[in-house]
Order: structure tokens, then C-alpha cells, then sequence
């Protein structure tokens, strides 16, 4: 996948801003960003359902305006919002889906009972899907996706509205079936744990995109670990940290919070140094939320916030 | 393809390739489409019975109620019998209608998204849509059609033939309509609302309940501009060439709608009717072809 200069914009606002990534083949790819970041937009240009209004896009080795049904050959969707009809059966909705994609006869029977057999749903093949729980509807909607044999795979904020335990069901399905097909994965999300999931990832803030790396190597450019301690008297111990250590703490979580390079290093110095009883103390290692509060300037949640108000004239665009 | 395995999978790995787009992909599109149309007609058995009550109350509540101050100008025809093709049509435009309605629905869950990005051409899911429309309402019509002999209209195997074809070109004509709607119109309320005010006027001013000679000028020129007047007609043609009538009752009833004083032939109206279907299916294709 290749991606120059990609930008769309509707009416006054600009949802993406001129963008540049490669993704190489079998690689998981992720796009990280708050609501209204143009994750989702750049998505549908991928697939081809928007046009761009400028730059150019290559999926699988097919330009997304030019070659579009190439593209489309060739991907597997997975929308925010599920796309099933929920008054056929599961086996109905994937039988319509090879039918589409003019998946060749005979294998439309061995294939679909794989791709159900995967996401554990080959025993409720007959059922509506209506009947289905937000979990089952997603899992089918990836088996659907796989279904033809894409070469990419696009996952649209694929576990969104789903409760933990069920989120960490469909990371292990995504998983095994990337491990069987070995096909590319392009994906959206603001969950920073489902971040961990891909070889790299892309962070997208306000249509553009602010850093492409590994997870590993956006932690290691954070540089330092978080340090949470509970003292008995904070103002204290923040005025002391500033003064022995120059370091800027803040209180967050009702705990004080600063972040030091090797913090497990740190402690025995901390402890020996700061004249401030400690009650407990500890040391994180820098996760996503640090690695994106360190590139723009906010956290995840507050960006989400700010970017609701955002996108206000644009829902009340929509409406009219 | 199927059963080829992999170095990793345990399981044989049914690998699938996508082939190119070709006209035979198309159509399975608009196969697998219309089959879809089909099932989930199968599935809502409410729905068949809820849209036979209204062509049911017209044709037994209303016709046989007022077939009593009517007898003195139907000269001996059975109200029923002379309102009996405007009802068929009735039954078949809001069956129509509510096939077309399904594709706001799809919009508004997403399913619309999922035949979007499929690599066919939009034209075979616009048709396969219209397709399947026209024989979900076709379907309704059969049942209006089973119903004949109740009113007294022959069961006359070319009669049979030549009202079913009507409804079926009819049914059709309505669908593309209500698709090319659809197009533009993304919400339901809005969908629902257009349809009534479509609907009504095309019903009533077709000369379903009344003949269409001799009518107020202004009258005259809105049936002769509704489209659902060019199906009427040749039905109710096609039912009084086999009634045995007197030629008086025949004139009064079933006069044919007439072009500045000149009788439109049937093939011509069935024609008319056609090629309104056609454009509408054209503009329908072409609006869903769009892209963003």
C-alpha cells in the first residue's frame, strides 16, 4: 500500500490534510487518533467508496481511483458499524457476500464453513443474525471479510462499543486468521492497548499524520518512565522534586505523577533524597497514552472532547 | 483454489481467488440481489398480509357498498368488476414501493455500504433491486389476480396472461421509481412521506374508481399525465373484452383514454409505461454510480 500526499476535503472542513505512508505486504498496520482525527475517512478512500480530492492512493498494487474494482478485488472490510442484514442468517449473509465478489462456485461451501469455523460461529449458521450479540455480529463480519481472500484487510475501529473480554475474543480471531492467510492489515482505532496489536503504527491527530513507528521505538522516543507516588502531603513533594531533581511533577489520579528516564533506577534515590514521607510508590514503562500525550501535547480522551466540538458544524451540515 | 493447503494451517486452507469483473460476475450480482429481495419478502409473512387489506377493502368494503347507488351507471357491471383492475394496480404500486423503501433501510444499518464496495457494477445492483421489487410485487398481484372470479372477471387464460404481464411491467416501472428515490432520499420519514404524496394522486387520478371519458378538462389532463393511467387502462381493456356486456355499458365504462379525441392503443400504453420504467431505472443507475 502506498499512500502520496492523500487529502479530502468536505466543503469547509478539511478531513484529511495531505498525507504519505507505506504499508508493506503482511504487515499490521495501525492508525491511531482520536474521534474525527480522519481515520475513517482515509479509510473510505482506501477502499474506494470516497474519491480524493487530492494526492494518490495504491492498495495492493492499484491506484483507488483509477483501477477501483482491482482495489476492491483485492480488500476485506470491516466498517465501525456493522453492514449485515439482519433478517438473513449468517450463512445467508456470507453466501451473499461470495456472490458479490463472484467467489467461484465450488469453493464457496469448504470456504465459508472455514471462515466460520475460525470465528466459532459454524454452529449458529443458520440463525438470523438479528439474534446475535454485538460480538457474534463482529466476528461475523471478519470471517465475512476474509471470506474472498482479500490481500488487505481494512478494520475500522473493529472493536468499538464491545466489552473487554470481547475485544480481546476478536484480537485472538484477527490474529489466527492473520497467522493462516498471511494477508496485510490496515486498521483504525483509540485504543491504545489495541495499538500494541501492530508492527506500526501511524498517529493521526487533526487530518494529519504526526509520527509513523513501531510501538517499541514511539515508547523508547518518549524516553522516560512514569513515576507515581503517594506522599502525605503533596505540594511538598512536588516543590521538593523540582528542587533536588528538576523534575515537573503534576498531580493526576489524585497521585504525583512525573516522568524520569530508567525510573526504576530512580527510586532508591528518590526515596533517600526527597524529605518527603513516600507511601507508595510506581514505576511504569512509557505506554501509548504517554507516547501520544508526548507528540500532541494531549491526551487521547481530551483530544476525543475537543474533537466533538469539531465536528459539530459538520453533523449539523449533514442534517440539512 | 478450495483445499489447497498451507505450510502453516493446520486445516486445509480454502484459498479463494477473486477474478476479474466480468459480465457473468454482474450477473451473479443482480441474481444473488433479487434472491436477497426474495427471502426477505418470504420472511415478513405481516407484510404480505397487511398490504392485501387495503386492495381488499377497496375492492369488497368500498365496491360493494357503493355498487348499490352506482348500479343505476354501471348498466348492469358490477361496480366490483369495473374497479377491479385500478385495485390489482393499487396493490401492485404499494407493494412496489415498499420493496424500493428497503434500500433507506439498507442506507440507514449499513448493508447499503456492504454491496457498495462489492467489485460489481452499481447498475447490477440497481437492477437486481428493481428485479427483485417487481417480483415481490408481481407476487401480491397473483394473489389480487387468484381473486378475480369473486368480482366476476373471468378466469380466461389470455386474460390472466395479459393482466399479469401488466402488473409484472407495472411492478417493475414502480420499483425503478421508488430506487431512484431512494438514491437522494437517505432518511425513512422523508422516504414514507414522499411516497404518500406520491401515491394517492397517482391512484386516484388514474381512473382506477371511475371512468376516464367525459371528465372536467382539468381533470382530464391530470389522468392523462399520471403514468399509473397508462396501466389501468389497457387492464381494464383486457377484462371487458371478456365480459359479455351490452356495447352501451361497454362505452360508458370502458372508454380508453384518448389523446386529443384519438384512442390510445394498449401496446402503446404498456409502452408508455415501459419506457418510463426504463428512464427511471437509467437515473437510478446513474445516481448510485456516483462516487463521493
Amino acid at each position: 500500500m502506498q499512500v502520496r500526499g492523500l487529502a479530502k476535503r468536505y466543503g469547509d472542513l478539511e478531513a484529511v490534510r495531505g498525507i504519505d505512508f507505506d504499508v508493506a505486504p503482511g504487515e499490521t498496520f495501525g492508525f491511531l487518533g482520536p474521534n474525527g482525527a480522519g481515520k475513517s475517512t482515509t479509510i473510505n478512500v482506501l477502499c474506494t467508496l470516497v474519491r480524493p480530492t487530492a494526492g494518490s492512493a495504491r492498495v495492493a498494487g492499484h491506484d483507488v481511483v483509477s483501477e477501483r474494482d482491482d482495489v476492491r478485488r483485492n480488500i476485506g472490510l470491516v466498517f465501525q458499524d456493522t453492514t449485515l442484514d439482519g433478517y438473513l442468517s449468517a450463512e445467508q449473509n456470507l453466501r451473499l457476500h461470495a456472490e458479490l465478489y463472484g467467489v467461484p462456485r465450488d469453493a464457496v461451501g469448504p470456504r465459508m464453513r472455514q471462515v466460520l469455523d475460525m470465528v466459532g460461529l459454524w454452529e449458529r449458521r443458520a440463525s438470523r443474525v438479528m439474534t446475535f450479540s454485538g460480538g457474534m455480529k463482529r466476528r461475523l463480519e471478519i470471517a465475512r471479510g476474509f471470506l474472498h481472500s482479500p490481500r488487505v484487510l481494512f478494520l475500522d475501529e473493529p472493536t468499538i462499543g464491545l466489552d473487554p473480554q470481547t475485544r480481546h475474543h476478536i484480537w485472538t480471531y484477527i490474529r489466527e486468521l492473520k497467522r493462516r492467510e498471511d494477508i496485510t492489515i490496515f486498521l483504525t482505532t483509540h485504543y491504545m492497548d489495541e495499538a500494541e496489536y501492530c508492527d506500526r503504527i501511524a498517529i493521526m491527530d487533526h487530518g494529519r499524520i504526526i509520527v509513523i513507528d513501531t510501538p517499541a521505538a514511539l515508547k523508547a522516543s518518549v524516553g522516560t518512565d512514569r513515576v507515581q507516588i503517594q506522599t502525605d502531603d503533596d505540594a511538598a513533594a512536588i516543590a521538593a522534586l523540582q528542587e533536588r531533581f528538576g523534575l515537573e511533577a503534576t498531580v493526576a489520579e489524585g497521585q504525583v505523577t512525573f516522568g524520569v528516564a530508567e525510573g526504576d533506577q530512580f527510586v532508591p534515590r528518590l526515596f533517600a533524597e526527597l524529605g518527603v514521607p513516600i507511601r507508595a510508590v510506581r514505576v511504569a514503562r512509557p505506554s501509548l497514552d504517554d507516547v501520544f500525550m508526548s507528540y500532541t501535547g494531549t491526551t487521547i480522551r481530551d483530544a476525543e472532547a475537543t474533537a466533538t466540538d469539531r465536528l459539530r458544524p459538520m453533523a449539523r451540515m449533514m442534517a440539512r | 483454489m478450495a483445499g489447497e493447503a498451507t505450510a502453516t494451517g493446520t486445516a486445509p486452507v480454502a484459498r479463494v481467488r477473486v477474478p476479474a469483473r466480468s459480465w457473468r460476475g454482474d450477473a451473479r450480482a443482480v441474481k444473488i440481489v433479487w434472491q436477497r429481495e426474495l427471502i426477505r419478502f418470504g420472511q415478513d409473512r405481516l407484510r404480505i398480509v397487511t398490504s392485501l387489506v387495503q386492495p381488499f377493502l377497496f375492492l369488497f368494503v368500498l365496491g360493494t357498498g357503493l355498487s348499490r347507488i352506482a348500479s343505476a351507471g354501471t348498466h348492469g357491471v358490477d361496480l366490483r368488476t369495473f374497479v377491479y383492475p385500478g385495485v390489482l394496480c393499487m396493490a401492485v404500486l404499494f407493494t412496489a414501493m415498499f420493496s424500493a423503501a428497503s434500500l433507506v433501510w439498507d442506507r440507514e444499518f449499513g448493508f447499503l455500504r456492504e454491496m457498495m464496495v462489492a467489485p460489481v457494477r452499481r447498475s447490477s445492483l440497481v437492477i437486481g433491486k428493481c428485479l427483485g421489487g417487481a417480483t415481490v410485487a408481481s407476487i401480491q398481484g397473483v394473489i389480487v389476480i387468484a381473486l378475480a372470479g369473486l368480482v366476476g372477471v373471468p378466469y380466461a387464460p389470455t386474460l390472466l396472461l395479459g393482466v399479469f404481464a401488466l402488473q409484472l411491467l407495472l411492478a417493475f416501472a414502480i420499483t425503478a421509481f421508488g430506487v431512484m428515490a431512494a438514491a437522494r432520499i437517505t432518511q425513512m420519514q422523508s422516504f414514507m412521506a414522499l411516497m404518500q404524496m406520491v401515491m394517492m394522486p397517482m391512484f386516484f387520478l388514474a381512473g382506477a374508481l371511475f371512468p376516464v371519458s367525459g371528465l372536467p378538462r382539468w381533470l382530464e389532463l391530470l389522468n392523462r399525465l399520471d403514468p399509473l393511467t397508462y396501466a389501468v387502462d389497457p387492464m381494464r381493456r383486457i377484462v371487458f373484452t371478456h365480459l359479455d356486456i351490452s356495447p352501451a355499458a361497454r362505452h360508458a365504462l370502458d372508454p380508453g383514454v384518448t389523446w386529443f379525441g384519438w384512442r390510445v392503443p394498449g401496446a402503446l400504453e404498456a409502452a408508455v409505461v415501459a419506457l418510463l420504467g426504463a428512464l427511471m431505472l437509467a437515473i437510478a443507475i446513474v445516481e448510485f454510480s456516483r462516487a463521493e
